[in-house]
Parts: structure tokens; sequence; C-alpha cells
């Protein structure tokens, strides 16, 4: 484990720190017991804080994941130790207990792990969008709060554009993962946008209820659900905000909606060809999308050749989600390659801060321009003797290092490493030394 | 052709990488420039044909090649219309497409060389051929998205989902896009026909309506008619009345080729 020092010719040593744990490494029972609240992940930022252990810090805290992201103050020479001690301590959890669960990582490993929960690779479902704003959030909270530095700000804010980009220009992300996403993606196919359309919910399985909340979620206007046991079905209608509907009225029912869900426990089909004819016939032939979930299935499977009726069970939603988690999959390695490209980002900015003395740069450039303005000034001056002009030598050589010594003592000794860090950039910015260099 | 026309085909051609792009990988930014390309091949397109109604001294519609030309112009501003107002891109790569086969065409099969400039018809007589041509524009386009609709049913039926088919437009917005595509060109050959007949009434002072080219018109106006009004019947809204659409467009093909080249007596190409 290395940290972050600043050595005797100003060159600053940036690092970053990592430790966690998630769903590979850990086990519900684990996890569930060392999550931190939004409250809790602002306390401990502030205490790593405090305590010297980091100088700037982000905890990431999900369902999946809990993790302490931190630059390491300049005394902590061993900053992950630290780290883990301090996380058993705030969840009172023996050591022991989390040995071999826990992951550490400094330095581009720590920037990588961070990348790469941003994309999604390190999701227990490839590629999901959730994490981003959960990373987003936990960020922005430890920002307001005051706990991140130049260092997390540069490295968090990449990690959201990853996320972003792998989104945006891979398909990684794009198509649907579960049973219940793929059939509502699929009547998006047929209908658009949901909104304004109608959907049957017949039984209440969960799987169907994971379906009715992603048409909730897509703004479907009508939502009806008809169940044997009228009280569960009452249940599940308030439950999502929908009307419940007596079996009896089932046939009639049928007429209405542009999306069937049907999940019930029957031995064999309980909508025949025939029925769901009738039912086609009383909406005018507009298109029926219908997603028979039940094992064994609801619906016949000769009413698949209705015209205007599109019909998926099970099994055909399964085959689709295993088709798009092959997809995902090849997807990878382009994912990897955004990745590498901002670490390659990350690195080359760290470098530009550690690469040598600013001072140091700051003085060869400022003698440089005083060699410029002194040829030039004293070009046409040939009453200035040979000594007078090595006197003003000297002269301009001592204010360029009294202009500099204020600098240079308020970089070597400045409070904390985030003070300093902020200012060394500053300085590269204003002098333009980033751009000489280029 | 003139150094515009193979710059309009170049920003066809650069629209057509964005749009496939866009359609491939998603991107709003790629998606809008592809729009925006697009949109510049319409206009450099427009001062291309301006130039050779300026030679001709009348809009280019004498020669299959001026007529084809004004005809994949049209087809270029009806799709940009329809993309704004059902704000959908994803058929975009196939019109744009659809745009450099046709015009790459025009260079290989029609002649090149301007015809000796006629006589002015006057304006009413060019606006009845640039609307009858921009109601072929977009019947053409309402094919193509009958095509694309039929294709994306089939998939559907078939439930062998490819990695394309979660980027096509909803089977609903397909449909509603060459239902307003219909309209657009049932309203521009109305009004079209409507001044082609009062030019011929004020030259002649009566009216050919036994020319094929007559008689051809009012079927595809039949046709097209028939087509709006089963799109919302029982039996046939969906796949069959894309179909009917898809296979409408063959007679609007029969119309500007055969009985162009062949049948008609003033209708005739150069």
């Amino acid at each position: 484990m290395t940290t972050s020092t600043t050595d005797r010719n100003n060159t600053v040593r940036i690092k970053v720190a990592l430790i966690g744990c998630n769903h590979l490494t850990a086990p519900v029972e684990l996890r569930e017991r060392i999550i931190f609240s939004t409250q809790q992940a602002l306390q401990a930022a502030d205490e790593l804080r405090h305590q010297g252990i980091l100088e700037e810090a982000v905890v990431i805290s999900t369902c999946n994941r809990s993790e302490l992201y931190g630059v390491p103050g300049d005394l902590a020479a061993s900053a992950t130790e630290a780290m883990e001690e301090y996380f058993t301590s705030f969840h009172q959890i023996p050591r022991s207990e989390l040995h071999g669960r826990l992951y550490r990582w400094s330095g581009p490993e720590a920037v990588r792990h961070l990348y790469r929960v941003a994309a999604g690779l390190d999701s227990m479902l490839l590629g999901e969008a959730e994490i981003l704003g959960q990373l987003r959030s936990a960020y922005n909270q430890a920002l307001d709060h005051g706990a991140t530095g130049p260092i997390l700000n540069r490295m968090f804010q990449g990690a959201l554009e990853v996320g972003k980009r792998v989104r945006s220009e891979t398909e990684v992300g794009a198509r649907p993962m579960s049973v219940a996403l793929a059939g509502v993606k699929l009547a998006e196919r047929v209908f658009g946008n949901l909104k304004g359309h109608s959907a049957l919910i017949l039984g209440a399985g969960a799987v169907a209820e994971q379906v009715v909340e992603h048409m909730r979620a897509r703004g479907i206007g009508n939502l009806r659900v008809v169940n044997r046991s009228f009280d569960r079905a009452a249940e599940l209608a308030q439950r999502v905000g929908g009307e419940a509907v007596a079996w009896e009225s089932l046939e009639t029912e049928l007429g209405l909606p542009d999306i069937l869900v049907t999940s019930v426990t029957a031995s064999g089909p309980i909508l025949t060809r025939s029925i769901l004819e009738r039912a086609l016939a009383a909406r005018s032939g507009r298109s029926m999308f219908v997603v028979d979930l039940a094992v064994p299935r609801n619906v016949a499977e000769d009413a698949a050749g209705l015209y205007n009726l599109y019909l998926y069970n099970i099994d055909d939603l399964g085959e689709i989600v295993a088709q798009n988690k092959k997809a995902r999959e090849s997807e990878i390695p382009r994912v990897e390659a955004i990745i590498a490209e901002h670490i390659d980002k990350f690195e080359a900015w760290r470098g530009a801060l550690e690469a040598g003395s600013i001072v140091s740069d700051l003085r060869e450039q400022f003698h440089q321009q005083r060699e410029i303005l002194i040829r030039e000034q004293l070009k046409d001056m040939d009453e200035v003797s040979a000594g007078e002009r090595d006197r003003i030598a000297h002269i301009t050589e001592k204010l360029i290092e009294r202009l500099l010594e204020h600098p240079e003592q308020k970089l070597k000794h400045g409070r904390g490493m985030r003070g300093r860090l902020a200012g060394l950039e500053a300085m590269r910015h204003l002098f333009g030394l980033d751009e000489e260099k280029k | 052709m003139h150094h515009l026309g193979y710059w309009s085909l170049a920003v066809y051609a650069a629209s057509f990488a964005c749009y496939a792009w866009n359609l491939y990988v998603p991107n709003p930014w790629v998606g809008r420039i592809a729009t925006a390309l697009l949109a510049a091949g319409i206009i450099v397109h427009y001062f291309y044909l301006y130039q050779r109604s300026l030679m001709l001294h009348t809009v280019p519609y004498d020669d299959l090649y001026g007529s084809m030309s004004l005809f994949a112009w049209l087809l270029g501003l009806t799709y940009l219309g329809l993309e704004f107002f059902h704000r959908q891109r994803s058929v975009g790569a196939f019109v744009t497409l659809l745009l450099i086969c046709w015009i790459g065409a025009l260079r290989v099969l029609t002649p090149r060389a301007l015809p000796v400039p006629t006589v002015p018809h006057g304006a009413l007589f060019a606006l009845h051929v640039t609307l009858n041509t921009w109601a072929y524009a977009a019947f053409a386009l309402s094919f193509v998205l009958s095509l694309i609709y039929l294709i994306q049913d089939r998939v559907l039926r078939s439930r062998r989902l490819g990695a394309a088919f979660w980027r096509f437009p909803a089977l609903d917005v397909l449909d509603r896009m060459a239902r307003s595509s219909v309209y657009v060109g049932l309203v521009a050959l109305i009004a079209g026909v409507s001044m082609g007949l009062v030019w011929q009434h004020r030259l002649s002072g009566g009216y050919s309506l036994g020319d094929p080219k007559v008689i051809i018109t009012v079927a595809i106006l039949g046709v097209y008619l028939a087509y709006l009004f089963l799109a919302r019947n029982a039996a046939w809204r969906g796949a069959r009345a894309a179909l009917l659409c898809a296979l409408n467009f063959v007679i609007v093909l029969f119309s500007y080729t055969f009985v162009n080249l062949y049948l008609t007596r003033f209708h005739r190409f150069l």
C-alpha cells in the first residue's frame, strides 16, 4: 500500500485506495450487515478524514456492494489496513468474519475497479443501469458534504463519463435481461410508447407483478387485474394502482386491453383460440400482445396464428433473455476499451501532477522569459557595459527566486494534500505549464 | 452530373453513415448529425436542381434524369418532414440508402446530357409536375415504411429476434408514418392533378381524360384511398394493410416509368 505524499522536490505522489466487498465476494447475509445508509456513508467519510486515515473519501453502498474509496493522507503508511480496521469497527463485525471477503485495490487498479462498476461490468446483472445512478448519488452527496477533493472528483467524474459512454456507445445495457422486462420491451415493439395503452393482468404471479411494475414505470394508461380470488386481484390492483375485475367478466374484459399478461395456475389452456378471436373482433382487429407466463400455458398454442395477435410464452421470453445475455457479453471488449481509455486519461492527469516539481517548471519558464526580455531590451543600448549587463542579469535572477519563494513554501508546507493539489493544479493551469509540455 | 450533384450525393452518403451508426449504437448526437446532414444534402440538391432549371428554363421534368432527381429530392424532403413530425429517426438509414441508390442509378441508367430547352409552360404547369412528383415520392416513402413494417411483423411472429430488431421503430409508429406519408401523397396528387386539368383547359379548352397517364393516376388515387379505408378495417389493419400499401407502389412505379416512357402521348419524357 502506498500513500499520497509530497517529496522534497515538491513531486506529489497521488494514490487512491479502495476496500470493499460485493455480491461476488460476500453472501447476502454478510452484505446486509455491512450496508451504509446515506447518513452513515457521510458519517464514515467524515470520520475517516478526521482520523487522518483519508484526505478524501466516498462511500458507495448498494444491495450488492459496500465500498470505501479514498485518498490516503500523508502519514497513513498503511491506509487500507486502517480503512479495514475502521470498516469492521463501524459495523461491529469481527475482522475474521471479513477475512477473504474484502478486496483491496490501490492506484490504477482502484480506478479500474470504479470504472468497471460504473460500466455495469461488476454488477450481478451485466450492464444494468441502476448502478450508475447509485454511483452518481453517492458521489454527489459526498461532494456536497465536502468529503471529496480534486483526486476523487476527477476519478468519479471519469467514472460517470465511462458509465454514460458505455450505455450510449455499446449494447451492453441495451437489451432486456429479465423475462418481465423482455415482455414489456416486446410490447413496446408493437405499440411504441405504452402511455395511453391498456393492459389486463390475468392471475397474480410474482413475474406478472414484475411485468406490471415495468409497465407502470413506462406510464401504461389503464391497468386491470383479474384473478380467481377477487381479494387477491383487489390487493394487487391496489398495490399497482389498477382496477380489480371479477373473474366472471373475463371474456368481456378481454376485448379491451392492448396487452394481456396471464399467469393463472390451471391444468390446461383457459384462453382458447376462439375466445381470443372474439376478443380481437371486439377490439376491431387492433393488435393485441399476449404474454403467457404460466406453466402449463394459459393460452392455446393455435392462438398464435391469429391475425394481429402476438403471443409469447415463458420459454420464448427465456430464450430472448439468453440471447440478450450472450449479446451483452460479446460487448465486454468494447466496454473494456472505453474503460482503458479513461484510465489512461486519469493516469495522464495524475502523471502531469507527479512528473516533477511544478516550481522547477515555473522557474525554468521564468528564466527563459527573463533572457528573452533582457536580450530584447538591451539590444539597442550600446552604452550599457558588460559589467552592468551582468548586474542586471543577477538582479533579475534574484527577483525570480524571491517571487517563487512564497508559492514554494506554500506548496511544501501547506495544510493537507487537497489544498496542495488544488494549488498545483491551479498553477499549472494559470501558467500554462501543461500546454508548454505539449 | 454537375459538381453540386456529386456534393449532394456525398452528403447523403455521410447522412446514411450516421443514420446507420445511430441504428446500430443509438447516440442522440449522431442522430442529430444524421438529420442535419440530410437537411444539408437536401439544400445542396436543391441548388443543383435550381441550376438545372435555370439552364432548361423550367422545373426539371422533361427528361427522365431531371424528373428522377427531382423525385429523389422530394423523397428526402418528405422524409425529413415525417421525421420531425413523428420524432423517429430509425428509418433514416433506409431512406438515405434509397436516395443514394436512386441517384446512383440515375448516373448509370439515364442519359446525362441536358435536353434541349423547351418552351416554358408557365408556373401552373411547373406546379402540376412538382406536386405530382412529390406525390410519387411520398408514396415511395410509404412503400419503404410498409416494407419495414412487414419485416418487423414477420420477425415478431417468428420470435427469432436479431440484433437489429430492438432498434427498429414499433409497428404502431411505422403504421402511422406510412399513413402520414400516404396522406401527403394523396393531397399532393389531388392538388397536382387539379392544376394539370386547369392548365390543360386553359391551353386547349378541354381535357384529355383518355390519356393512359390520366387513367393510371385515377387508379393510383383509388388504390391509396382504398388503403386508407382498409387500414382502419378490422380484417385489414396491420400487416395486410402494409402489404397493400407496398403493392400499391408497384402501380406508381409502373405509371412513373413504363407509362411515361411508352404509353402516354403528352406526359412523355424526352
